[in-house]
């Protein structure tokens, strides 16, 4: 056993290490990360237009569409380095979740009219699934598309909408047909988000930001040409999705760097004079998280040599985003209980600088927003009744 | 980069793994425990006929020339069985100290006995008041004419009632905690002054307090330099380690399929209780608890040949953590799931428990390698 990489595999990390080195500006990003608004959009797209120039804004798709032809290897290397950098992914909603769903369902002029513009980051998406009545029993959507010769009438609510607000379109599971079994009659759809009828609502989440929407229709026609393969079909695409996204849900990279961050901390704040990171409670928690995540990085691995090798991931796989979700969580838990009294002051009225705790703000946000990651994905109760199933046989 | 073993490494495996299931039944196993000896000189036999005795040791000594990952092989399958002959005892432990000592002498002579099945040896190196610090030593080897002369008393020596030799730390010098000054000597059980008093333990297996009375040991009974003893058993202590995990592993893979396939016959309220959410979850947890578990260890064996020293003591210290945290959680649900039945001693589940409890507190406990752990990573 060894997890040695080939010379060549070294090469390519070291490249991606200097491209990433000389031209992600970190401090940019962070601040407009603070901000919510269009500054921070537009620091994303200049981003992944870089990525684009580069011609990595999409490893995982096909060559002929526009990804790279990057052996598993080289893509497991790459968004290794992209989490050590503290670089966040792409936006996924179109590169990540429609892009596959075009490509592999729809037909040649969907391919042509959106697949260019979602690489060079021209149009930015959002994914219409959720709805009040329908989150981990996606199935039971509600939201009407009424055929009406050459369009569709579409009624309805979706709900937990990232980033409606900066969206030019929408992709949606909506229902087409009824009477039968609720996974049956639900169509694939693309919005465009400035057709009338469209109401975005903003949701202020419990880190006091707004990423998140509700996205009213009202009587919102939609082009027939808007819709992906066969009518009462989305269904079926919409899952080949999700098997999509739940690969490389464990951020083994992204936890191996907050942990660094959260030691380095550790080492600074102190508690009686003896920083925090010399108590023997403390430092049990720091191991408990450290350790299950040394056997994470394994497990993700073993994941990832046995798809290289050609095979299908193994059931060690389904266990990546519940274990990657709870240790992201703990890490972010530990780093709110380091930022003690610091942790509750709002950015409102101060800068994190007179904290004299400069982390602070970021740990509350971490952790209040990070409650979402076994919620969204596929809540990780329903990610048990998966393995339950799909591994255990019960 | 790979995570499979090697064709000869899979058949030792395949071949530890058909005498379980063809050799070793659960009523087998209980007549064996259950004999004068506690243990099966016939299969030990057999396990000298099909080599898996000389797997770690080197070839001009007989040996296989196996590494780590092929110890890790053979116990993983040896803990589905929980097979109470002495391998870990004998072969990974006391084999392991000796194969690592710069005595050849001493291991041409020993090891070939090993191998063939003639002799069976254990460390004895705990005593009462020890714990898990190896380094705690009252038991002393004073220096006479042609040698040393053993005084103290070893406790919960494991296997001690059929060791034919024991390695025994005793202090040639320093004080009792002192790292320097302890000493490694190769004593026969028959030797003048060497008293054995044997046990069973709750995991089918036994251990032994020996006392040793004015024993006189040559010098070139010592396993390395006097006073030097602490340093051979820290280099072999993470291949003892990862060994034991993998028998942890071979058990607790075991417990969760057993009671996974109980669940789905045993009938409660007119349907398989498998069909129970509570429960389904409850067996999620208890298979990522073993595939965590599992790729701990295959880091250990990632990281034993040529890692550097603090990464690989590192990952066997949360290997072993692991194993008691995630040991126990299974050995716990697999009982509780299991219901009445899971309390009797008629059925198997209780004593694949009770021998990984043995496992973790076999060279420190959970919490003791934690901390070493925490020492390795946050101070200094």
């Amino acid at each position: 056993m060894d997890i040695k990489f080939s010379a060549d595999d070294l090469a390519f990390r070291d490249e991606v290490r200097e491209f990433f080195a000389t031209e992600y500006d970190a401090d940019a990003a962070q601040q407009a990360s603070g901000d919510s608004g269009e500054a921070y959009k537009a620091s994303v797209i200049a981003w992944q237009k870089k990525l684009h120039a580069k011609g990595w804004i999409a490893p995982g798709w096909p060559v002929e569409y526009g990804g790279t032809d990057w052996t598993p290897t080289q893509k497991f290397i790459y968004e290794t380095e992209r989490g050590l950098a503290g670089i966040p992914d792409v936006i996924p909603f179109g590169l990540k979740m429609v892009a596959p769903v075009i490509y592999t369902f729809g037909n040649e002029e969907q391919k042509a009219r959106f697949l260019p513009r979602i690489l060079e980051s021209e149009d930015w998406w959002c994914q219409g699934y959720s709805e009040p009545g329908a989150g981990s029993d996606l199935a039971s959507l509600n939201t009407t598309a009424d055929y009406a010769g050459d369009h569709y009438i579409v009624n309805g609510r979706k709900i937990w909408t990232t980033y409606a607000q900066y969206a030019d379109w929408i992709f949606c599971l909506v229902r087409t047909s009824k009477g039968m079994r609720k996974q049956e009659g639900i169509s694939f759809l693309l919005i465009d988000m400035k057709t009338p009828g469209i109401t975005v609502k903003p949701i202020v989440t419990i880190d006091g930001n707004h990423s998140l929407n509700e996205v009213l229709f009202e009587d919102v026609a939609v082009p027939t040409e808007n819709l992906i393969g066969e009518q009462d079909k989305g269904w079926t695409y919409a899952k080949a999705l999700l098997a999509h996204e739940r690969t490389g849900m464990a951020e083994v990279a992204d936890s191996t760097r907050m942990l660094e961050k959260l030691k380095q901390r550790a080492s600074v704040e102190v508690n009686g004079g003896k920083a925090m990171i010399d108590d023997p409670i403390f430092q049990t928690r720091l191991s408990d998280i450290e350790m299950e995540l040394m056997a994470l990085e394994y497990t993700e691995l073993r994941v990832f040599a046995s798809m290289a090798a050609g095979g299908m991931p193994g059931p060690e796989s389904s266990l990546l985003k519940i274990k990657g979700t709870e240790i992201t969580q703990a890490i972010q838990e530990l780093q709110l209980q380091l930022a003690a009294y610091y942790g509750g002051a709002l950015p409102d009225d101060l800068d994190s600088q007179q904290l004299g705790h400069d982390f602070a703000f970021e740990a509350r946000g971490k952790y209040m927003y990070g409650r979402a990651a076994t919620i969204y994905g596929g809540s990780n109760e329903v990610q048990r009744n998966v393995i339950a199933k799909a591994v255990l046989g019960l | 980069m790979n995570f499979e073993f090697t064709e000869e490494q899979t058949m030792i495996k395949d071949s530890v793994s058909r005498f379980v299931r063809d050799e070793y039944d659960f009523d087998t196993r209980r007549a064996i425990v259950d004999s004068d000896e506690g243990i099966s000189r016939e299969f030990w036999a057999k396990f000298a006929e099909l080599g898996w005795l000389s797997v770690p040791f080197a070839e001009e000594y007989g040996g296989f020339g196996g590494t780590v990952e092929d110890i890790a092989a053979v116990m993983e399958e040896l803990g589905k069985g929980i097979v109470v002959e002495p391998y870990a005892s004998t072969v990974v432990v006391f084999g392991g100290l000796l194969s690592a000592s710069d005595n050849s002498a001493l291991k041409s002579a020993v090891i070939p006995s090993i191998i063939d099945g003639s002799c069976m040896g254990s460390l004895a190196c705990v005593e009462v008041q020890s714990r898990f610090e190896m380094a705690d030593v009252a038991t002393s080897a004073t220096a006479v004419d042609g040698g040393y002369k053993i005084n103290g008393e070893k406790t919960v020596v494991a296997n001690g009632g059929t060791a034919n030799k024991f390695i025994v730390t005793a202090r040639t010098s320093g004080e009792q905690f002192d790292h320097e000054g302890v000493s490694l000597f190769l004593v026969d059980a028959s030797a003048p002054g060497v008293e054995v008093k044997s046990y069973k333990m709750m995991d089918g297996q036994s251990a032994s307090t020996v006392k040793f009375n004015d024993v006189l040991v040559a010098e070139d009974q010592l396993l390395n330099a006097a006073g030097k003893g602490m340093d051979l058993i820290e280099h072999v202590m993470p291949q003892i380690l990862i060994g034991l995990s993998a028998e942890a592993l071979g058990i607790m893979s075991t417990l969760n399929s057993t009671t996974v396939e109980y669940t789905k016959v045993r009938k409660q309220f007119d349907t398989p209780i498998s069909s129970f959410q509570v429960l389904q979850h409850r067996m999620v947890d208890t298979f990522m608890a073993c595939e965590q578990t599992k790729s701990m260890l295959y880091r250990g064996l990632c990281q034993a040949g040529d890692e550097d020293r603090n990464t690989l003591l590192k990952t066997v210290h949360a290997l072993k953590a692991m194993v008691a945290r995630y040991g126990k959680l299974i050995g716990e649900e697999a009982i509780q799931i299991h219901g009445g039945i899971g309390m009797t001693d008629e059925l198997n589940i209780g004593h694949y428990v009770k021998r990984l409890m043995m496992i973790n507190v076999s060279f420190g406990d959970g919490d003791f390698h934690q901390q070493k752990f925490n020492q390795l990573s946050y101070s200094g």
